[in-house]
């Protein structure tokens, strides 16, 4: 018998302990793969943020740091100075980048930071039970928007991409989802050029996943599936918004 | 910097404190510094901005005190020496990085140059900040190790030691400075780095990348039942026990049989200083006690001034409306009665001259 697919060999855990229909499980695998491929498990520094993938130790098996709420592109900024040999990987979600750590990201991505960032959006605080996020779309209903976001009082969804394509330091800018299988493969292809750019010394890059938070979003996994589909995209296109190659 | 003459290793030279300050920090290794410009500190990242350069080190200047706090946690989790100053505003800002950095058990040094608050505050020399330096600053239990130079040189001297001290034990040190003392220009002795202990324990937990070993996690969450959390505070309740124990500084200036005692640290007490040995020449017995660590607080040290002086007044001087003044009088509750035990001072950028702490002492010895 031959094995064609395996758990990747980076990813220590059998199982996470995720909510059923989360995408973080999926994101994790898609990176223990880059990471096998790229063979840089022992030469990687990540980043563990606040949120559910706080514990990200325990399923990446490689040296982590955990860092405090939207604090982590100025501690991968350190790390990148003291270990410039070493591959620096960010991992995020969107309370983190881009609401409380917003002044960070900007200025790790404007200093040209040769990190790889993950950002993981799925519209919510996941972690403290489905607030209303930066990220979070006109009219969604969270606990702490329970009419649905409005425009007034409120503002607009961040588009995070779009807003660090205007600083010229930023090499590589790409929003992908997990929606759909085809799309899981494009966000593989992207993490995996975010990584290769940080390996090359291309500079700032940064893969936006958008991705589902069913228990967050009060709704099923094929609900939530279908809510990045007709929803999330529609304000949040996929594609590629800076690739200066 | 203007140097006086130029000894083969020890080097006679003129500085800031704030300068002086830098100058450790490249003695002493430092690999990393990162600030945000602040009155009255901003000499320190000016200087380093040059020497690191020279030095091809890592000088970055911040968005803000808050990512400043977060890199030095970064370079500290990653193995290096590194060290942020700021003044009081700022340093409310790091202080959930200081915290991280207390509970990731991580050394780093943190330079306050403390002015007027609360607020905005003003930009005089203050030492409102004592309370929030030595209780631990941020949320949680912990400590930070607290020195208090009262010159250039012990700016120098303290700076390089803290590096070593903050390696040894593994607990940020704060470098309690104020706008005299940081903006004081006086001559000091630039001598090289001399280590403070023969061996410092290897930085075995940092993250280099796991090649040929486990990998490390550097974490301040403890979510693992039952009782995680608890016998991590009760590690970093032990280590700063043992502190305790191996780590008070003080200094006593004609503290034998005198009728009073004058407590105080940092440029307050310089200050008093000149106006003690004024009433010393005229036969008045006047001792200064000083701690130079504000955490650990020399207890011991003081009961011991409190027992060779009884009867003695204690007059603690501060320019703050009183901080140190509780450590005092919780150490001395057994000994000295506490109407023995009075207080001259005032916050908001307040400072003494030596004639009025002259004055103040006058009137209690006629009390």
């Amino acid at each position: 018998m031959n094995i064609i697919k395996s758990q990747p060999k980076s990813i220590t855990a059998d199982s996470t302990k995720y909510c059923p229909g989360c995408g973080h499980g999926i994101i994790l695998r898609l990176i223990g793969e880059a990471i096998d491929e790229l063979g840089i498990r022992e030469r990687m520094i990540l980043t563990a943020p606040v949120g559910c993938a706080v514990v990200i130790y325990d399923y990446i098996y490689c040296d982590v740091v955990e860092c405090a709420h939207g604090r982590a592109p100025a501690v991968g900024t350190a790390i990148k100075r003291v270990h410039p040999d070493k591959f620096v990987l960010i991992y995020q979600g969107d309370g983190d980048l881009a609401a409380i750590g917003t002044a960070e990201i900007i200025h790790a991505a404007n200093r040209g930071e040769n990190m790889s960032v993950i950002f993981v959006n799925n519209a919510t605080y996941g972690m403290t039970g489905g607030q209303m996020a930066p990220t979070t779309l006109i009219g969604q209903k969270t606990t702490t928007s329970p009419f649905g976001r409005t425009i007034k009082g409120m503002g607009k969804p961040i588009r995070v991409c779009e807003l660090l394509a205007t600083l010229e330091e930023t090499k590589y800018l790409e929003r992908t989802s997990i929606n759909s299988v085809r799309n899981i493969n494009k966000t593989k292809a992207a993490i995996k050029k975010v990584f290769q750019n940080q390996l090359n010394g291309i500079g700032f890059s940064m893969v936006e996943i958008l991705s589902m938070c069913p228990v967050g979003w009060r709704v099923s996994p094929v609900e939530a599936i279908q809510f990045i589909e007709e929803q999330m995209i529609n304000y949040f296109p996929l594609g590629v918004y800076k690739d200066t190659e | 910097m203007a140097e006086l003459n130029t000894d083969s290793h020890d080097k006679r030279v003129l500085m800031k404190g704030n300068e002086a300050v830098g100058e450790a920090a490249i003695k002493a290794g430092c690999l990393c510094y990162f600030a945000y410009p602040i009155t009255p500190q901003t000499e320190t990242p000016e200087y380093l901005a040059r020497r690191m350069e020279e030095e091809n080190r890592i000088f970055l200047q911040a968005e803000s005190e808050i990512a400043a706090i977060n890199m030095v946690f970064g370079a500290s989790a990653a193995g290096a020496r590194v060290m942020t100053s700021s003044s009081s505003p700022g340093i409310s800002l790091k202080q959930e990085g200081i915290s991280y950095i207390a509970g990731g058990e991580l050394p780093c040094v943190i330079i306050n140059v403390v002015r007027g608050g609360p607020g905005l505050g003003n930009i005089e020399a203050s030492q409102a900040d004592y309370f929030q330096s030595t209780r631990g600053g941020g949320h949680g239990d912990y400590r930070c190790i607290v020195l208090a130079p009262n010159s250039v040189q012990e700016c120098y001297d303290m700076v390089m030691n803290a590096f070593d001290i903050s390696d040894f034990y593994r607990v940020p040190v704060i470098i309690q400075s104020d706008g005299i003392i940081g903006q004081l220009v006086e001559p000091f002795n630039m001598h090289p780095y001399k280590p403070m202990y023969e061996k410092l324990p290897p930085k075995d937990w940092a993250l280099t990348g796991c090649l040929g070993r486990k990998p490390n996690v550097v974490r301040t969450l403890f979510l693992n039942p039952p009782n995680g959390l608890e016998m991590h505070n009760r590690k970093l309740n032990d280590r700063y026990n043992k502190i305790k124990t191996e780590l008070r500084w003080s200094d006593e200036f004609n503290c034998d049989k005198a009728d009073i005692i004058v407590i105080a640290y940092g440029a307050t007490s310089r200050i008093a200083k000149s106006a003690i040995k004024k009433h010393n020449n005229n036969g008045i017995k006047v001792g200064l006690f000083r701690p130079k660590t504000l955490w650990p607080w020399p207890d011991v040290e003081l009961v011991e001034v409190a027992r060779k002086n009884k009867g003695a007044k204690f007059l603690v001087i501060e320019m703050s409306t009183g901080q140190m003044i509780e450590d005092v009088q919780l150490t001395l509750m057994d000994i000295v009665p506490k109407k023995d035990i009075l207080f001259y001072g005032m916050g908001g950028g307040w400072n003494p001259t030596p004639d009025q702490i002259y004055e103040e002492i006058s009137r209690v010895i006629k009390k």
